[in-house]
């Protein structure tokens, strides 16, 4: 293949999935009760689209991989010790709040100006990939926003598969209702995509990619520009945990007769 | 007084009816703003929903569900119509589209919004895990309604007079080519379904007698969902195996998972199978009514607070038996 890419993935950090969440009202608004102790991960969606970036760099010789993050820079630090383990990528940082209580429209702008930061930013071998939604805000607002931005009109949303041509052009699969697959074929760059999960495995640790990785993650942790959010314009009247828990009925000693006609009769309930 | 626009796709089905029904008890002065092939019929049917106007963006360009299209005419819709606040159906077609709309008009959007009234709209955080009322007061504001969130618009059908609205179309360099589905006896997700059934990643493991029966399991899965037409979840584990290379239920794939990074789908009843997740399960399950739960471990920490009825049971034989009853 002749055309090369700039893929830039943009993701943010999130608590780990598996810890309880609390929230509680902090002077600047809602947020989690102890977040910055919180074990954190790079958010799943973004994830899976740093590998599909890595995929598609690979598969074409001389393309690039640039994450792109707006997080508190301490918590990047440490997700980044295991993230860049994985694919070869190159950091690129802003330091903010990571809190799913902030605006996608405040979260937009910085990452399209860090994108448009990039030495030699070609829109014609532009891919902006990221996580259809996040696992904070999970709004699904932000990567439009930054295509918007960017003035980038090609975007599809729920990918879960990209093939680019050898003549430059792609196609992409984004879900839609029902189980169901949108295809569209694009001329060619630039585009946005919001991933889905995709369709590859985790890749393994590499601690050679992780050496490579971090000569660049340590400087750009530390030019990382601190950036205000106002969250003008917006009032959470409540935040809170839902309250239901259920009494569960345990049966157990039962013969699977009677608990198969127990569940057929409860399924053909109206 | 806010002036409402009802912003949809022509082709949206019951969430824009839903959509429609709930920008109506705003109050406000509601206008129609739909986009498509041909717009007329949709408007005709919701003709008596007391909107002040009718605007309409139709032609061949509009009819497939393409970013560069949809966000044009969405935006000249909401300019025409001077809206403060903008309510739509949450499809895939226009979550694709809404928050780059905003941007394009100066606006915020709160997307996958569950309830809306005059106290704000309620939407949920990290995943489902909590649930948050938002008020906003930048204007204009776009809401996407989730489905299944508000009975639907049930007013009477007539003629409606739509405005149309001219758009000017950048260059369109991607084309819609179709639409990748399953084979009809291999569709497994049903969004409309009354029962939701989740296999966990129990079905693959070994049983009782040391080896595994990934092809009865996949036997039992599908013969249940024909004979109830539920809808299949997963498991992220079990999605997972999938993606891994092992020989799994060939049927399942990431389209089918609930909870963290997958679907929470809106069914009155779930029943699990074979799931011994905590968290993420919970979060799946967030919009099932009613749930129960098959499972070996009465202990099951999700199971426990969050099903109705646990059965400590081996779930391959209850649902033999379960088919055998379901005929």
């Amino acid at each position: 293949m002749s055309q090369t890419y700039q893929i830039v993935v943009c993701g943010s950090i999130v608590p780990d999935p598996l810890q309880s969440l609390e929230p509680i009202t902090s002077p600047t608004g809602p947020a989690l009760k102890n977040e910055m102790m919180l074990p954190a991960v790079l958010d799943p969606w973004a994830m899976h689209a740093l590998f599909e970036a890595a995929h598609l760099a690979q598969s074409v010789p001389g393309s690039k991989v640039y994450l792109v993050s707006v997080a508190p820079k301490a918590k990047l630090q440490q997700v980044m010790m295991t993230v860049a383990q994985k694919v070869p990528f190159e950091l690129i940082a802003v330091d903010g709040p990571a809190s799913g209580f902030t605006e996608a429209a405040e979260i937009a702008p910085l990452l399209a100006d860090a994108i448009k930061s990039i030495p030699g930013l070609d829109p014609h071998r532009l891919f902006v990939f990221g996580g259809w939604e996040s696992a904070s805000r999970g709004a699904g607002a932000t990567m439009q926003i930054v295509g918007e931005l960017l003035g980038i009109t090609n975007q599809f949303q729920g990918v879960d598969k990209l093939t680019v041509g050898t003549d430059g052009s792609f196609e992409v699969l984004e879900r839609i209702e029902g189980g169901k697959h949108q295809i569209s074929k694009c001329a060619g760059p630039p585009a946005v995509l919001g991933w889905a999960t995709g369709s590859l495995p985790e890749p393994p640790n590499n601690p050679q990619i992780g050496m490579a990785n971090m000569r660049t993650v340590m400087p750009a942790l530390q030019k990382a520009k601190p950036a205000k959010l106002t969250g003008e314009g917006v009032k959470f009247v409540s935040v809170a945990l839902p309250k239901q828990q259920r009494q569960t009925k345990i049966v157990k000693d039962t013969p699977a007769d009677e608990i198969a006609k127990e569940i057929v009769a409860w399924i053909q309930e109206s | 007084m806010e002036t409402i626009l009802f912003l949809s796709h022509a082709d949206a089905g019951k969430p824009a009816l839903e959509a429609l029904a709930a920008a109506q008890e705003l109050g406000g002065t509601l206008v129609v703003g739909l986009f498509g092939a041909d717009v007329q019929p949709f408007a005709n049917a919701i003709a008596g929903c007391g909107a002040a106007r009718f605007l309409g963006v139709s032609g061949a360009d509009f009819a497939p569900a393409r970013y560069a299209s949809d966000a044009a005419a969405a935006a000249a819709l909401v300019k025409a119509s001077q809206a403060t606040m903008v309510i739509a159906p949450a499809t895939a077609r226009m979550n694709r589209i809404l928050a780059g709309v905003a941007q394009r008009c100066g606006g915020r959007a709160d997307t996958h919004v569950t309830g809306l009234s005059a106290a704000g709209v309620t939407r949920w955080y990290y995943r489902q895990r909590m649930e948050a009322v938002v008020q906003r007061t930048h204007r204009p504001w776009f809401i996407a309604l989730e489905a299944g969130c508000h009975a639907p618009y049930t007013g009477a059908a007539g003629t409606a007079a739509v405005e149309t609205v001219p758009v000017t179309l950048p260059a369109l360099p991607t084309t819609v080519t179709g639409v990748h589905a399953p084979q009809s006896d291999q569709q497994t997700i049903r969004p409309d379904a009354k029962l939701l059934f989740v296999a966990g990643a129990g079905w693959t493991k070994k049983q009782p007698d040391g080896q595994t029966h990934v092809p009865e399991a996949a036997e039992l899965i599908l013969g249940f969902l024909h004979k109830t037409q539920a809808s299949l979840g997963s498991s992220k584990s079990l999605v997972d195996l999938s993606g891994e290379g092992q020989v799994v239920l060939p049927f399942m794939s990431h389209l089918n998972q609930i909870g963290q990074t997958g679907a929470t789908p809106r069914h009155p009843k779930g029943l699990a199978t074979c799931c011994h997740g905590e968290e993420p399960h919970v979060v799946g399950w967030r919009f099932i009514n009613e749930r129960r739960a098959i499972n070996l471990d009465a202990n099951c920490g999700w199971a426990r607070g969050k099903a109705d009825v646990l059965y400590v049971a081996d779930a391959f034989e209850v649902m033999r038996k379960v088919n055998a009853l379901l005929g």
